[in-house]
């Protein structure tokens, strides 16, 4: 069926400084129109200044069932946290 | 409300309540798309051009009632004028059609528009420069959203080809109105108001014949010369229809008896 | 992030044959891990194990809220050419732009599970879909789209917050975007109403008719009673649902009756303050009615569904337009690469 449009990604970033958040999709048929639509329907509100959409069929997402594989690795890795360190009183805020 | 329009008579007025007219009935008409429009996505599209443009209406009639000084409120200048009172050009009145006529409508228009509004920038009614600086970022997205619908349609199938070609040839005929310069305005262009709309022609003409050009579309070939409402408050027979629409509540509950809204 | 799980069979068969542990769990201990993720308050997002009748209800219920949506736009939207005022026209069109952008946002959510938009559509034209039978009353004057706002959102909004915090991840989260929207909606149809009372006799008489006819509507909405809910349990069970439909109307009912009475509109005699449960009586509905609506019966019914084909038919030459358009781009970009 020639309206199966694609899903795009909607990313928009609120202000400068901040990174891009996803907000959710639009269908389009080419990136312009998607892009033309998610200034339409998620930048109503001002919500942002900055848009990027992406082909959701060109985002590879992760398994959720290799989840522990993937992440679960740096569960145990705590001295990367700076709380794993003890500095005495004396020495004052680090 | 009598008849306001006296052609001798706060040409200043008369100046600002044509913006405003030409974005308040092309609003209106945006306004119908809402929920019949070819994808969701461009019926939210259509609603935000007319949210744009009633905006812009309804600080230029403040303005505009304010010029006139009989107090009167932007509503009252929306709502209780006959057409014959209604100074748009023609081009805003006609139906949409279908979508290729409202675009082709739309490229034309907000073409014409942003120029106008381009110069007015520079306007010596401070007020007026202020409403269109505003407006004139929204017109530059309409402009741009015209023109990418152009030519999607201009190249896209043959029907659209067809379709939107249809909708200059229709419209074409209205074009000439647009760049009347009017006795009155030309006066109130020299004070440095308004600008003289024949001035905007060949800034305007190089535009539109390069984007129909990209959208392999031929210019329409020019009509006989007709002189617009500003002239005498002659419309075509959609305006009369509209206003029955846009005025009916004002018109059956008037606020003169009491009605709130 | 969520994305459409549309991943083809050939896909799917790849995956396991790379050792893709799916087949090789078995479903019990996924379906445990699964409630007891729900149980924890964690949510569930697309590529997660979900069992098929969470999947299928999810679905049914996103897009049904979905279609509610869309056709809710009418009618209100018709009468964007006749509101009032400036400030009131532009806020109706802004009102029913949001609801257009909820049906976007909904339908998007009900895709991550699978079935396209399309399929959706298609559904609801030819009739396999329901949406919220409110829509298929008619809005006869100015002050029925102000009732709306006030009755119809304002039951919509009690029957949304919950689902903010609903198991399934992109429905909870489409939820919450839609909520932050929805609450102008209510009061804006409140405030237009207060304004007309304020007005004529006759704008007053308007009031009364709209409230006459969009309250009790406006309590069905909330489904049939608790006694003969099919689903609520396990709806219930899977966080789907939060709050039985009676639950839910009780709430509203008791939020809508002060400000009726504030209003200044005539409360049906039925309606009384139960002095030991501090809540309002409010009787039986006419669920005659109800299922006579459901089932197609409102006086708008065929209406709604004619203007949505016709809107998508009107459309199909700009849609195919565009298509063309973007595979010659495509061609002259791959061309020109080479
Ligand atoms: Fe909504
Ligand atoms: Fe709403």
């Amino acid at each position: 069926m020639a309206d199966d449009w694609d899903l795009y990604e909607v990313f928009i970033r609120s202000k400068r400084g901040s990174s891009h958040k996803h907000v959710g999709s639009v269908h389009a048929v080419d990136s312009r129109l998607a892009l033309e639509s998610a200034r339409d329907l998620y930048t109503r509100r001002s919500e942002g200044e900055s848009l990027w959409v992406v082909a959701a069929k060109d985002i590879l997402a992760s398994d959720p069932l290799e989840g522990d594989a993937l992440f679960g690795p740096a569960a145990d890795k705590i001295y990367r946290h700076p709380t794993f360190y003890e500095i005495p009183d004396e020495v004052g805020k680090m | 409300m009598g008849c306001i329009y006296q052609t001798e008579e706060n040409p200043h007025f008369q100046y600002v309540l044509g913006l405003a007219d030409d974005a308040l009935i092309l609003g209106q008409r945006w306004g119908e798309w809402l929920s019949k429009g070819p994808t969701l996505e461009l019926d939210i599209a259509a609603s935000n051009l007319a949210l744009d443009l009633i905006g812009q209406a309804n600080l230029l009639l403040e303005h505009a009632a304010e010029l006139e000084g009989k107090g009167h409120t932007a509503d009252d200048l929306a709502y209780l004028r006959d057409a014959h009172d209604f100074r748009n050009h023609w081009l805003v009145e006609q139906p949409n059609d279908d979508w290729g006529v409202t675009t082709a409508r739309m490229l034309v228009f907000s073409l014409y528009q942003y120029c106008r509004y381009e110069a007015l920038v520079k306007s010596s009614d401070a007020h007026l420069a202020d409403i269109v600086a505003k407006a004139l970022k929204e017109v530059s997205y309409h402009r741009r959203f015209a023109a990418e619908w152009t030519i999607r349609l201009g190249q896209g199938t043959e029907e659209s080809n067809q379709r939107i070609q249809r909708g200059f040839d229709m419209l074409w005929r209205f074009v000439p109105e647009l760049f009347e310069t009017v006795c009155w305005e030309q006066t109130l262009a020299d004070d440095g108001i308004a600008v003289a709309s024949g001035t905007l022609q060949d800034a305007w003409e190089a535009e539109v014949t390069l984007i129909l050009t990209q959208a392999n579309l031929s210019v329409p070939k020019g009509d006989a010369h007709q002189f617009g409402s500003r002239h005498d408050g002659h419309h075509t027979e959609h305006l009369g229809t509209l206003l029955c629409e846009l005025q009916f509540l004002q018109r059956s509950y008037p606020t003169a008896s009491g009605a709130v809204w | 992030m969520y994305t459409t799980d549309l991943r083809t069979a050939e896909e799917k068969a790849e995956e396991a044959r790379k050792g893709v542990p799916r087949s090789a769990l078995d479903t019990d201990a996924l379906e445990a891990e699964f409630q007891a993720r729900i149980d924890a308050d964690a949510y569930i997002e697309p590529k997660d194990y979900m069992p098929d009748g969470y999947r299928k209800t999810l679905v049914r219920q996103m897009s049904q809220h979905a279609h509610s949506e869309i056709v809710g736009m009418l009618p209100e939207g018709c009468w964007v050419g006749r509101a009032p005022t400036l400030k009131r026209k532009m806020i109706l069109i802004a009102k029913v732009q949001d609801e257009a952008g909820h049906g976007l946002y909904l339908y998007s959510a009900a895709e991550t599970l699978g079935t396209s938009r399309e399929e959706l559509v298609r559904q609801l034209l030819a009739g396999e879909a329901k949406y919220s039978t409110i829509f298929n009353y008619p809005t006869t004057n100015w002050s029925d789209v102000c009732t709306i706002g006030w009755l119809v959102d304002g039951a919509a909004i009690t029957n949304q917050i919950p689902l903010c915090r609903c198991s399934y991840g992109p429905y909870a989260r489409a939820m919450v975007k839609v909520c932050k929207e929805e609450s102008f909606h209510q009061r804006q149809g409140y405030e237009a109403l207060l304004q007309m009372m304020k007005g004529t006799e006759a704008q007053k008489r308007m009031v009364q008719d709209s409230f006459d006819r969009w309250f009790w509507p406006s309590l069905m909405m909330f489904g049939p009673p608790d006694s003969n809910s099919a689903h609520s349990s396990q709806n219930m069970k899977w966080k789907i649902k939060r709050f039985s439909n009676d639950e839910l109307r009780q709430r509203f009912v008791d939020a809508t009756i002060p400000q009726a009475e504030f209003l200044g509109v005539k409360v049906p005699d039925v309606i009384v303050k139960n002095a030991e449960t501090d809540h309002y009586d409010f009787g039986e509905l006419d669920w005659d009615e109800f299922m006579a609506v459901v089932k197609g019966g409102g006086i708008c019914a065929s209406n709604r569904i004619d203007a949505r084909k016709k809107a998508l038919e009107d459309g199909t030459w700009v849609r195919d337009a565009a298509s063309a358009y973007a595979e010659k781009q495509q061609v002259a970009t791959v061309a020109a690469a080479e």
